[in-house]
């Protein structure tokens, strides 16, 4: 049958199972836009600005597994996605992006609104694609969605000419391939299966790997077998439950002090769908000195990349862990034993808590089940991975690799809308203020979404730093504003509340996860709590900083 | 510091040059000549890439452009593979040099191409490190201008690019 272009998109999406799109409506994907509009069988979320459905997007893909998808129109729209795009590229998470671009007789011409998207976005994509003949664009989109979705994820852009969406062409429908993991040869993997065995203090590292391959029972599975202590990194938290017996917490700069020692004391690390990346392994060249490693990793240019390992394993972790596990002795160990001592130790001679982590701490305790919990950037972000115990897989959505403030409410709208779970976001007063225009997005959506707003009038993290390097000069550090963020969020028909002294802990939570709508709660923190335990940059890992010290 | 060849099928569209060269600049590869061309199948072309430095990098780039979509296979080009470049150079010549030039071309077995009474073209082709050497030689009459295209590569015996596996078809 003959179709529009824009019509092809929108069947091709239905082919793909896609429910929900976010976007922002222009020029040139009007025709888009109509199409959408008489299909009516796609749900499209319109947000305040395209960064934020870029997040959104990426936030629905990180709670679902599945692809996500935004929308922009040309120039402006499409590059105000880029950080969003980057952000997703930086954690393998599978998003389309589609934005349109003025027709054929205008590109090159300086056009309004034209703007080199594909250019823009080739180092920030896993592939991308300018269609310029509307023949094309079935195959363009069903392989779009493979590629965002297959081997290491991640996000793809697809830009389509104004006159490609009104062009006719023959479509037909096909069923989505989504191509599966191939099983990784036990021959792949005999050295270090010997190795493992032959360890005496086996350390299992779990990264962000470990959840996009669906391999969470795999990983425990494997920990258990081997009676070995869990680490986990920012991106991994989720694939290994915080509360099992083995698990030692997370690991890296403001990693947990127990995560250090077992780091320091193995003697083979398997590092399971990670990059060991500046953040975890700190100093690459000192990081695993003498140990044996292996690397399981679905991308082959991350083994080796950063730490130069002993085994490299390439494939998917879920297969790799399916064929590994058999492999090896089941056996009782006694640094496990340790490991828990240690945590025991650390866990009992930690200072009570200062109000912004005791939230976090309560938070977790009065959540709703099953909450799914969204964080921002910086010094927030550390203490809701510190505090707030993740116990499944694609329940915790923060930007890792890229660190971008601002990521918070969009992924919250998302991860709500994909779920429809309460969420808490967890945010800081910087980050919030960069974004914060999607709270109009989350009333009009008629979100759960409980926004923790840590507000400590104050860039924390970047103060923290110039606290410990730069001599107290706080530079542009201190936020001077003014904003009563009740009355904001009343003002935007979201509920307000407001936490000032640790009596109010308990009840603000209880009033504000009762409510299954947004609700942002002034956490009136201190501008002076930092982030601790800490390893500083390129440092090695006996040097954790356990207490506050200052030179 | 090494010299190491690396050769790649990929998809022959517009994009797929700026794509790799991309790669190069935001890893900070230092690659000495990259050349394209058509093959035996118009829907690849196949990209010759001489990059300078060690081991690590090489693996590194290999690796990473081994991830893109467009690039189908990708081969080391072993040492004892066929190598050639082809270079065109313009030298100063007047009646009282044309004969010494010409008589350096004889030596590299170059061809004259075009010849006027303040210039000769040449074309010569060969290794790399050949073609360095006639450079060098004319150097002294006054090299005008000159043009390489990079080097090629194939490898000997019956062993082709397409023996190699992809390892986007492994995982």
């Amino acid at each position: 049958m003959k179709l529009m272009g824009a019509e092809i998109l929108v069947e091709c999406l239905k082919e793909q199972g896609v429910s929900t799109v976010f976007g922002y409506p222009g020029g040139t994907v009007l025709d888009i836009y109509d199409a959408l509009y008489r299909d009516g069988t796609i749900e499209h979320v319109i947000t305040s600005h395209e960064q934020g459905a870029a997040h959104a997007a990426d936030g629905w893909a990180r709670v679902t597994g599945k692809t996500g998808v935004v929308i922009a129109t040309s120039g402006p729209g499409a590059t105000n996605l880029v950080t969003g795009i980057a952000t997703a590229y930086m954690d393998s998470v599978p998003v389309v992006a589609i934005t349109g671009n003025v027709g054929a007789n205008f590109l090159g011409r300086d056009s309004f609104q034209e703007i080199d998207i594909f250019g823009i976005t080739l180092p920030i994509t896993k592939h991308n694609y300018i269609v310029k003949d509307v023949n094309e664009l079935a195959g363009v989109i069903r392989e779009a969605f493979c590629i965002a979705n297959s081997g290491r994820k991640g996000p793809v852009l697809i830009d389509i000419l104004k006159n490609v969406q009104s062009e006719k062409a023959d479509y037909e429908p096909q069923k989505p391939v989504l191509p599966r993991a191939k099983a990784v040869p036990p021959r792949a993997l005999e050295d270090a299966a010997k190795a493992i065995a032959q360890a005496e203090c086996p350390l299992v590292m779990v990264g962000g790997g470990a959840i996009a391959s669906g391999a969470s029972k795999e990983v425990r599975a494997f920990a258990e077998r081997l009676d070995a202590p869990v680490v986990s990194t920012l991106m991994g938290l989720g694939a290994f439950p915080a509360s099992h017996p083995l698990f030692m917490g997370m690991m890296g700069m403001h990693g947990t002090a127990t995560a250090a020692k077992l780091c320091l004391e193995s003697d083979c690390i398997v590092a399971i769908g990670t990059r060991f990346s500046d953040r975890v392994a700190l100093n690459r060249d000192k990081f695993a000195v003498g140990k044996t490693v292996v690397q399981i990793d679905i991308d082959n240019a991350e083994l080796d990349k950063n730490v130069s390992v002993t085994h490299a394993v390439l494939g998917d972790v879920k297969e790799a862990l399916t064929t590994l596990i058999p492999m090896l002795p089941e056996k009782k160990r006694a640094f496990s034993e340790t490991a828990k001592a240690y945590r025991a130790q650390e866990l009992a001679s930690q200072k009570p808590p200062e109000l912004g982590h005791r939230i976090l701490i309560e938070a977790a305790k009065l959540a709703p089940k099953d909450t799914i919990v969204v964080t921002d950037v910086g010094q927030h972000q550390m203490w809701t991975a510190q505090y707030y115990p993740v116990e499944k897989p694609r329940t915790f959505c923060t930007s890792g690799g890229l660190g971008t403030m601002g990521y918070g409410l969009g992924a919250a709208i998302g991860a709500a809308k994909a779920t429809g779970k309460h969420v808490i976001l967890v945010t800081g007063d910087g980050c919030f203020n960069m974004n914060l225009n999607e709270l109009s997005t989350a009333v009009t959506q008629d979100l759960p979404i409980t926004i923790l707003l840590m507000n400590n009038h104050a860039l924390g993290m970047v103060r923290q730093w110039q606290k410990l390097f730069y001599g107290r000069r706080f530079s542009q550090t201190d936020v001077r504003k003014k904003t009563d963020y009740v009355k904001f969020a009343e003002s935007f028909g979201a509920h307000g509340m407001r936490i000032e002294k640790e009596e109010d802990v308990d009840r603000v939570l209880k009033a504000a996860f009762a409510l299954p709508a947004p609700v942002v709660v002034d956490c009136c923190i201190g501008s002076d709590e930092n982030v601790l335990p800490m390893i500083k940059p390129g440092q090695t890992y006996d040097t954790i900083m356990t207490e506050w010290e200052e030179k | 510091m090494n010299r190491y060849t690396i050769s790649a099928l990929v998809t022959n569209k517009s994009g797929v040059l700026v794509r790799v060269a991309a790669l190069f600049a935001r890893r900070g590869y230092n690659i000495e000549s990259l050349s394209v061309c058509k093959t035996e199948d118009e829907e690849l072309s196949r990209m010759t890439i001489v990059l300078k430095g060690d081991d690590y990098i090489l693996g590194q780039m290999m690796k990473q452009m081994d991830k893109l979509i467009d690039v189908k296979k990708i081969k080391r080009v072993e040492e004892d593979a066929v190598s050639r470049e082809l270079l065109l150079i313009k030298v100063r010549t007047d009646a009282g040099t044309r004969s010494q030039v010409l008589e350096i071309s004889q030596i590299f077995r170059a061809k004259v191409v075009d010849a006027s009474p303040e210039a000769t073209i040449l074309e010569l082709t060969g290794k790399p490190a050949k073609l360095d050497g006639f450079v060098t030689m004319l150097m002294p009459y006054g090299v005008m201008e000159l043009a390489r295209t990079g080097v090629t590569s194939i490898s000997r015996g019956k062993t082709t690019i397409q023996d190699e596996t992809d390892y986007k078809e492994r995982i």
